[in-house]
């Protein structure tokens, strides 16, 4: 990959969408052989109003660090949506949580949408995870990193309590993706 | 008066300050009548009574008449900034937790423009000790009202009267957390000497509040005749010792401040507690 | 050591925090200010562990006033800060310079002027880094753009601090202190360190401005040298003085201490500027988007290049006149309205020299630059 890859996460904040920036980040540059630039932009509020990371991923070095022309992005909420989905180039993936964006946007992107948030809850019994099953159906999606570089991101992230739950949260990922694509 | 024999043996006077000013730096450049002078020597007094080694003693001001202090003795000094001497000063003392760090400050100094970092010195309980010398005027430039001037006192910013309520510095102290508050006057020399070394004997925040007359503005602008009749108004007749209330008359206390030891009580110091955290806490985690 | 050296994603603030503890940052205060915080966080959790001192002060001027304390008394110290903080401390910054105190000072410049946008980049503290307290004085500002580089600049703040007993200013912009990037820490040794000059003479032979150094040796407090420190102009002795000729010397030695050493504190780096006709000159997140548009400009055949300044202030004055005379044209992209585009002005011989601007909370992005080199073509 001699071109930058751009990835966008968007939600509201307390979602996760930062962290699911690092950890993508860390997927490439630190368990991957890619170069990795993870920013953020987000308002005065811990929780709620929007909120997004951006990463950036290439095999040269990257100068520029935001995302311009963006092949994936993930939007968890209407508003985060609508907000932020125009830097989505034509070809590129918008991914977005079905139950909580209704009003999709048109482009000449492709837009996917999975019930995220409602999946997080139902088959983990967990809302906290929705970032991560996220991860696994962007790495399936793309393949802009690996299964294992993923897998290995996040659990290097999670307190050892949680490492079951995160596991089954990324493989749900996997797994949904596919049916998707 | 009759001094009692025990009394008498603890007086330090005479006593040779030249041990602890710096040769060639006076004269200094307070006003004839200026108490200040008093209050340095009450300190140098009190401060030999330590007997710890000049190297170990740290003097810290900020800016006013009162903050020239420091460069007339013979320690590690720090003339600062207008109201900023105490958060040098915890600078100093969080670094080095040996030294005995002295703050030496004004009015307007401590109370005006350093007023936050007054209150949060004692909420601390850093192990400082502030002498704060209320003049209730700004001397160095030229006698503008205090947050210490009392209502209706003229000023050069307050031709028709202050007023402005005063603040009580002591009151002030206390219930910012200060574990050691207490009051002295310029005209009462020796006990003052005795206030101040009480006040670096203790460990935390100390302030001593010492009513110290200027004859220059404050007296001229308010009718005192003399420097002389200003301390003994001020001074003399308008403070009453914490020993004495109790047994005056109300008539003889009202509308007179306290002078003595106000407030003392023990409660953690700021850099130990930071040595604890380290030791305790910090480094064990890091294991 | 060597787990040490293992790559890991970091934020650029904690790289700085990084980059102080590498240099040997002994001492820490300040206080929060978006988007600075996570530099007092890290220190907060550090220092402790090393034996080294933490405090949150009541305000920004207790931040810096304690930091000066802390120098005074012989650690290495440090304050981070942003807008309205850097604002704030600018009273005891000029006390620092004056008194000659070593210090390093963090400013993660954020949209302005007043509250502005505390959580969106800019760059126009640059005219505050340099002017930003009263009277003329001594300033040295270094300007990281990645965030390895943080680190390695935090160092070279703290040595230049310590080598010229001045403070140091570490300017970057909220893109680059919140953008996580890879980065390894250097082992010990890798990167040099300078320890403050030790003090050797009697304490009665000592002046702590003694005019025969060009830096006179600054002792601790507490270690036998008893001297005067003010912010007043001194005499060599630290004590006040009225005598104009004590005070032009006093003034004039702090400045000279710093322009007789220019080549060894400008830092700059330079990408195709060998065959270059349009040059941009850029610091911080601006250089990145920068270093792209170069890279898009060359591929269209353009010959464009990069000068980065490392070192803004003091401003690398030669670097520019010299790259003025090769080139027709210099572009100065800044998010601010116009700030060190004036220095490259002033600095330009020949070159047409072009602003670009932007203050709406949104970095300059590689596009904004590639037009501006095309309207030289």
């Amino acid at each position: 990959m001699s071109k930058r890859y751009e990835l966008r996460f968007s939600g509201s904040g307390g979602q996760g969408m930062i962290l699911a920036g690092i950890i993508m980040a860390e997927a490439a540059a630190i368990y991957g052989d890619k170069n990795a630039v993870q920013s953020q932009s987000y308002g005065p509020e811990s929780r709620g109003g929007a909120s997004k990371a951006e990463v950036i991923i290439s095999s040269q070095p990257i100068d520029y660090p935001k995302a311009t022309a963006i092949d994936c992005m993930l939007a968890m909420t209407q508003e985060a949506c609508t907000k932020y989905h125009g830097d989505v180039k034509d070809g590129g993936i918008l991914l977005i949580d079905t139950d909580e964006v209704k009003d999709v946007p048109k482009g000449k992107f492709k837009v996917i949408g999975f019930p995220i948030t409602a999946a997080a809850n139902s088959e983990l019994g967990k809302t906290i995870v929705a970032n991560i099953i996220s991860l696994g159906l962007i790495t399936e999606l793309t393949g802009v990193v690996t299964h294992e570089a993923i897998e290995a991101a996040v659990l290097s992230r999670v307190p050892p309590a949680f490492l079951e739950l995160n596991k089954k949260a990324l493989q749900l990922g996997f797994d949904s993706a596919k049916a998707l694509k | 008066m009759s001094v009692p024999a025990e009394k008498k043996e603890k007086i330090s006077v005479p006593f040779d300050y030249n041990k602890y000013l710096r040769p060639g730096k006076l004269p200094h450049i307070w006003c004839p009548g200026c108490g200040h002078g008093i209050v340095l020597k009450a300190m140098l007094r009190a401060i030999d009574k330590l007997g710890i080694d000049k190297d170990n003693v740290c003097v810290v001001s900020g800016i006013g008449c009162s903050s020239r202090t420091p460069g007339y003795v013979d320690f590690n000094t720090l003339h600062t900034l207008h109201g900023r001497a105490l958060s040098f000063a915890t600078g100093i003392k969080l670094a080095r937790p040996d030294m005995k760090v002295i703050v030496v400050t004004g009015d307007g100094d401590a109370l005006a423009i350093g007023g936050n970092h007054f209150i949060h010195t004692c909420r601390r309980n850093i192990d400082i000790t502030a002498l704060v010398f209320t003049n209730a005027i700004y001397g160095m430039t030229g006698g503008q009202y205090s947050p210490t001037t009392p209502l209706e006192s003229i000023a050069t910013t307050s031709r028709y009267g202050n007023i402005e309520p005063p603040f009580d510095t002591c009151e002030m102290a206390k219930a910012a957390g200060a574990t050691f508050v207490a009051r002295g006057t310029a005209y009462h020399t020796l006990e003052l000497e005795k206030t101040i070394y009480e006040a670096l004997m203790h460990k935390g925040t100390s302030v001593v509040d010492i009513i110290d007359a200027c004859p220059t503005y404050f007296g001229r602008m308010n009718k005192y005749k003399s420097a002389t009749h200003m301390m003994e108004a001020m001074e003399k007749d308008g403070t009453v010792s914490v020993k004495q209330v109790d047994k005056l008359p109300p008539e003889k206390v009202a509308g007179k401040m306290l002078r003595g030891v106000l407030h003392k009580i023990d409660r953690p110091e700021y850099c130990e507690q930071y040595a604890l955290l380290v030791q305790e806490k910090a480094q064990a985690k890091s294991k | 050591m060597a787990e040490k050296q293992k790559k890991r994603l970091m934020q650029g603030n904690e790289a700085c925090v990084e980059g102080a503890l590498y240099a040997g940052c002994k001492f820490y205060a300040g206080y929060p200010i978006t988007p600075s915080t996570e530099i007092a966080e890290g220190m907060s959790v550090r220092l402790p562990k090393i034996g080294g001192k933490f405090i949150q002060m009541e305000d920004e001027i207790g931040g810096i006033a304690a930091a000066i304390g802390g120098s005074l008394a012989g650690l290495k110290s440090l304050t981070a800060t942003s807008g309205p903080g850097f604002s704030l401390k600018q009273e005891c910054l000029g006390y620092a310079c004056l008194a000659e105190i070593p210090l390093v000072i963090v400013n993660v410049m954020r949209g302005g002027p007043s509250t502005g946008y505390p959580t969106g980049p800019s760059q126009a503290d640059i005219m505050q880094a340099k002017w930003g307290t009263h009277g003329d004085h001594p300033a040295i500002a270094v300007t990281p753009a990645y965030v390895q580089e943080i680190l390695t600049e935090t160092v070279r703040a703290f040595n230049l601090a310590e080598k010229y007993r001045t403070p140091v200013i570490v300017l970057y912009d909220e893109i680059v202190g919140h953008m996580r990037e890879p980065i390894t820490i250097p082992a010990p040794g890798e990167l040099a360190v300078v320890d403050r000059e030790k003090v050797t003479c009697k304490p009665d032979e000592y002046f702590p401005y003694d005019e025969r150094f060009e830096i006179p040796p600054l002792a601790p407090f507490g270690t036998g040298y008893r001297f005067h420190v003010t912010g007043l102009n001194h005499k060599k002795d630290g004590f006040p003085t009225n005598d104009s000729k004590q005070i032009g010397e006093g003034n004039m030695r702090i400045m000279r201490k710093i322009d007789n050493h220019l080549d060894e504190i400008w830092k700059n780096e330079e990408i195709g500027l060998e065959d270059a006709e349009i040059a941009v000159v850029a610091i911080g997140s601006t250089a990145r988007s920068a270093r792209y548009a170069v890279n898009e400009a060359r591929s269209m055949g353009i010959k464009a290049g990069l000068l980065r300044p490392l070192t803004l202030w003091p401003f690398p004055d030669k670097a520019v006149t010299e790259l003025s005379k090769r080139v027709k044209a210099i572009i100065v992209p800044e998010m601010n309205l116009g700030q060190m585009v004036l220095e490259v002005q002033r600095c330009s011989k020949k070159a047409e020299v072009l602003g670009v601007h932007r203050v709406d909370g949104e970095p300059i992005n590689p596009g904004q630059i590639i037009e501006a080199i095309k309207s030289f073509k």
